[in-house]
């Protein structure tokens, strides 16, 4: 039953079989019309030539009646009888009687009036005197399994000669002495018609066949194989390979499907370098500060006491000496912990309400030298209505200095354009919103650093079920649900979740989940307000009333395209990475990195897209309302 | 012989509550060290100090909530903070919450003698301003400056620039000046850090940090040669550094309006 619904689940073969039986019906139809026709034109010609027959026979027996030789018409007709295709050849009285005929036995014999062949004439009481031909002839088997015989009667009308004749047979006033009756055997026309059967079902059955297979062919090679590639494809990218690209792309949807999907990988292979990029500067940062931090006190140690042993022995110049390096050397260590702590330091913007085309305006003032030497042309595509943001301006102008000097070096001696657009964009909180931060009552941090979904420190809680006890770690995401579940859960609603140092749940009594109606979570965000979600997991209810009520996130973007030479695309996901520089020794390698941390410390995002010799782009969002920022 | 001056130092590093012990000590000051902000409260509570010294980073109570503490109990000794995590941002949140100085860790053995005096200074002062009660001692700086802390005042200008000089209550705190060395113009100062160093005539030398960041457009040459004009008129002709300040309006957030010293 299963293997049957997955063969007839295939999307190929119900194309197959919706084509092949519209091919059956309407090849079936048409041949059926077909075959009819032809043996109606085939019967038509036998009618035809059946009339012409005894037409002939009664013009050439005319002159031999009128001179009332019977015996001559009676070889006349023994004669034509004799052609394989007659059957008979018979003429009657008007009584009925059988005059003459082909088989002599029958001579004599009376025919009723309800007989085939005179019935046409005398269904009515009264006789009729004339028939159109199609009603003179008749189609009718002797037995159930002879051959059809085709009949045609003709009515032999009374003349002048006959009554006056010598002979006085006939009375003047009668109008039809008798009829000829000429019967056909149709054996050869109806073999002829099975076998116009036989060829148009053969025909038949060869085109549908063929129309089925060539019609399997292109949807195998159209339809089966590029959705074949998507699910190998799509299995690849959940194994976690995000570098798979699907090859040999159609021109059609499928194509499309398929250059979408290699687009949403692209995509998604960025966000998670993003992320990978942020969780690595920012511990960079945590690293300074922690080292800054633990140094600062010893060296306080070390700094006091070395003063003081060099107050103390004024009178020893070879050990003032030897003092004097441990406080110059201990000074210099000062100045390079400092270094460290303005680094991690360079991770908090000071920010302030700022119009980014105005700081896009005075980083293009800056550069604006330089643009002209390169012979570079610079398009301003300025959105006028671009609402303010929160922003670190120096940072910020940092950042276009950056890009517009990447760009013109990217461009060369030889000129080119420099676009510069601003615009606004908006898009939903679900998807995107980070949680950061989460605690139980008692204010013991949920966020588990060790186990990461999508890269970013997830949730963790303690879940109890059917006697099951284990850790469970929610998807940081707001509205993703890749949760990781430590125990054997089967989705139920006997579920407890709580706080994996204190044990508090996080149960919400007086709450359920508008979907299932089962039991659900309440979490505190610190600042945030509260994350709900449905705890049973049976579905993906869940809800953040403080992002949910802040809307849409809108976004201002910016886009800084150079005509330049472009990117080869096994460096773009690296030029974020700190000391990678293709500049050699002209370039430190920190611009692009230090700008990423700058953006991401705006809680904004920068992508790159790449053509070699055609250009760059790089897309740079930042948030508008910072209403959200995660501290 | 002075008279008994107790110090108390609050640190959770016992090698730094020993440094600063030493150096007080050396300097004839008495010391109580604690470890922790809630023994230091048990101690304020029973006995009087002149000076608190305090570490931010401290478990339980950090050092931000301690002078928070303390200033809903009202008690106005002089606290000034350290820190090992000596950053611009814990430098300017200490002194906009109520401390009157910062030192950053390491410090060197003058920087804290330095600092201590002028806390001790300012701790006499506010005595002798709450026995006198209708004597002006210190020349509050005018309604629409802004002062870092106590030490440093700030004035925009007309035309964008910003003038930064030393409060009246800073110079009272120090002895009489000898020298001043200054920063030179077009050097970059940061908000926080020291920009002036004053040489008194006990020996010491006293830095004042600078107000806001920026570039230094002009010094007050005339300092050099009279310095007594920081005495007589510190907040118009006494002035330091003329600026072009470069993150104007986040800094200004943390400083604290002259307006709010007259209600």
């Amino acid at each position: 039953m299963i293997l049957v619904r997955k063969i007839f689940g295939k999307i190929s073969l119900k194309l197959i079989g919706v084509v092949s039986a519209t091919a059956i019906i309407i090849i079936g139809v048409y041949s059926y019309f077909n075959v009819t026709s032809q043996s109606d034109v085939l019967l038509a010609e036998v009618e035809r030539h059946a009339n012409q027959l005894s037409e002939s026979v009664k013009n050439s027996t005319r002159y031999v009646m009128l001179l009332n030789q019977r015996d001559h018409i009676q070889e006349m007709i023994n004669r034509i009888g004799k052609d394989p295709a007659i059957d008979n050849v018979r003429i009657l009285n008007k009584e009925g009687e059988i005059i003459y005929s082909a088989h002599p036995e029958d001579i004599g014999k009376m025919l009723d009036k309800q007989a085939e062949s005179c019935y046409a004439c005398h269904a009515e009481n009264k006789a009729l005197e004339k028939l159109p031909i199609q009603q003179r002839t008749r189609i009718f088997k002797t037995h159930s399994d002879s051959s059809r015989i085709l009949g045609i009667i003709n009515p032999i009308y009374n003349e002048k000669s006959c009554s006056l004749a010598d002979c006085h047979a006939h009375y003047a006033n009668a109008k039809v002495l008798g009829v000829l009756d000429i019967t056909i055997s149709l054996s050869e026309v109806d073999e002829q018609i099975r076998q116009n059967e036989i060829r148009e079902i053969l025909f038949a059955v060869i085109a549908i066949t063929a129309i089925g297979f060539i019609i399997g062919f292109f949807v195998k090679r159209w339809v089966d194989h590029p959705v074949r590639e998507l699910v190998s494809a799509t299995d690849q990218v959940a194994a976690g390979n995000l570098n798979y690209i699907i090859k040999n792309l159609s021109n059609d949807e499928l194509g499309t499907l398929g250059k979408s999907f290699n687009n949403m990988i692209k995509k998604l292979d960025e966000t998670s370098q993003q992320l990978y990029q942020s969780t690595k500067m920012a511990s960079l940062g945590q690293l300074a500060a922690g080292v800054a931090h633990e140094i600062n006190n010893p060296l306080t140690g070390v700094l006091t006491y070395s003063s003081f042993l060099l107050k103390r022995t004024k009178d020893n110049p070879q050990m003032q000496e030897d003092l004097n390096v441990i406080v110059r050397e201990t000074m210099r260590s000062r100045e390079i912990v400092k270094g460290l702590l303005d680094f991690a330091r360079q991770s908090t913007p000071k920010k302030s309400s700022i119009d980014v085309n105005d700081i896009i305006n005075h980083a293009i003032a800056v550069v604006n030298n330089q643009l002209k030497l390169n012979k570079v042309n610079l398009v301003k595509e300025f959105d006028s209505s671009l609402p303010k943001i929160t922003a670190d301006v120096n940072q910020i102008q940092q950042v276009f200095l950056n890009l517009f000097v990447n760009g013109i070096d990217a461009i060369g001696q030889n000129g080119g354009t420099l676009t510069v657009k601003t615009s606004q964009i908006s898009l939903s909180p679900r998807g995107i919103t980070q949680i950061k931060n989460a605690g139980c009552s008692k204010t013991h941090s949920l966020i588990d650093i060790e186990h990461k979904i999508g890269g970013m420190p997830s949730l963790k809680m303690k879940i109890k079920s059917n006697g099951n006890e284990g850790y469970v770690n929610i998807d940081p995401i707001y509205g993703n649900h890749r949760h990781y579940f430590g125990i054997a859960f089967d989705n139920n609603s006997n579920v407890n979740l709580a706080c994996p140092v204190c044990d508090i749940s996080f149960i919400d009594k007086n709450s359920k989940c508008p979907e299932c109606g089962g039991p659900t979570y309440k979490i505190q965000i610190p600042n945030q307000g509260f994350i709900e979600g449905c705890a049973s997991f049976k579905d993906n209810w869940q809800k953040w009333d403080f992002v949910d009520r802040a809307g849409v996130k809108k976004f201002v973007e910016i886009n800084v395209t150079d005509s330049g030479c472009g990117i080869p695309s096994e460096n773009l996901n690296k030029i974020f990475e700190p000391f990678f520089t293709t500049k050699g020794q002209r370039g430190t390698g920190l611009g692009l990195s230090v700008i990423w941390g700058i953006i991401d410390n705006h809680n904004g995002s920068i992508t790159v897209e790449s053509k070699l010799s055609v250009g760059t782009t790089f897309s740079v969002r930042l948030p508008q309302n910072d209403l959200l920022r995660s501290i | 012989m002075k008279e008994e001056v107790k110090i108390l130092i609050i640190d959770d590093e016992e090698v730094v509550i020993n440094s600063i012990s030493k150096i007080a000590i050396s300097e004839g000051y008495s010391v109580d060290p604690v470890l922790d902000a809630f023994s230091a409260l048990q101690k304020i509570s029973s006995s009087k100090y002149d000076l608190i010294i305090c570490d931010i980073m401290l478990p339980g109570m950090d050092g931000f909530q301690f002078l928070a503490e303390l200033e809903s109990k009202r008690i106005e000794t002089p606290v000034i903070m350290t820190t090992g995590y000596s950053t611009i941002e814990n430098a300017v949140k200490s002194l906009y919450t109520g401390a009157i100085e910062f030192i950053p860790k390491p410090f060197t053995v003058d920087e804290m003698i330095s600092v201590i005096s002028r806390g001790l200074k300012y701790n006499s002062i506010m005595k002798l301003k709450k026995s006198n009660n209708d004597s002006i001692l210190i020349v509050p700086c005018p309604a629409k400056y802004y002062r870092l802390g106590y030490s440093g005042w700030m004035n925009k200008e007309h035309d964008g620039s910003v003038l930064i000089g030393a409060t009246d209550s800073f110079i009272k705190t120090i002895d009489l000046i000898k020298k001043i060395e200054l920063a030179s113009v077009n050097e970059k100062l940061t908000q926080a850090t020291p920009a002036v160093k004053f040489e008194t005539v006990d020996g010491l030398v006293h830095q004042l940090y600078s107000v806001i960041s920026g570039i230094i457009l002009a010094s007050n040459e005339r300092l050099i040669d009279e310095p007594e004009l920081l005495e007589k008129d510190p907040y118009f002709d006494g002035w330091i550094y003329r600026l072009v300040p470069t993150e104007l309006d986040y800094e200004m957030k943390l400083l604290i309006p002259c307006s709010s010293d007259r209600s």
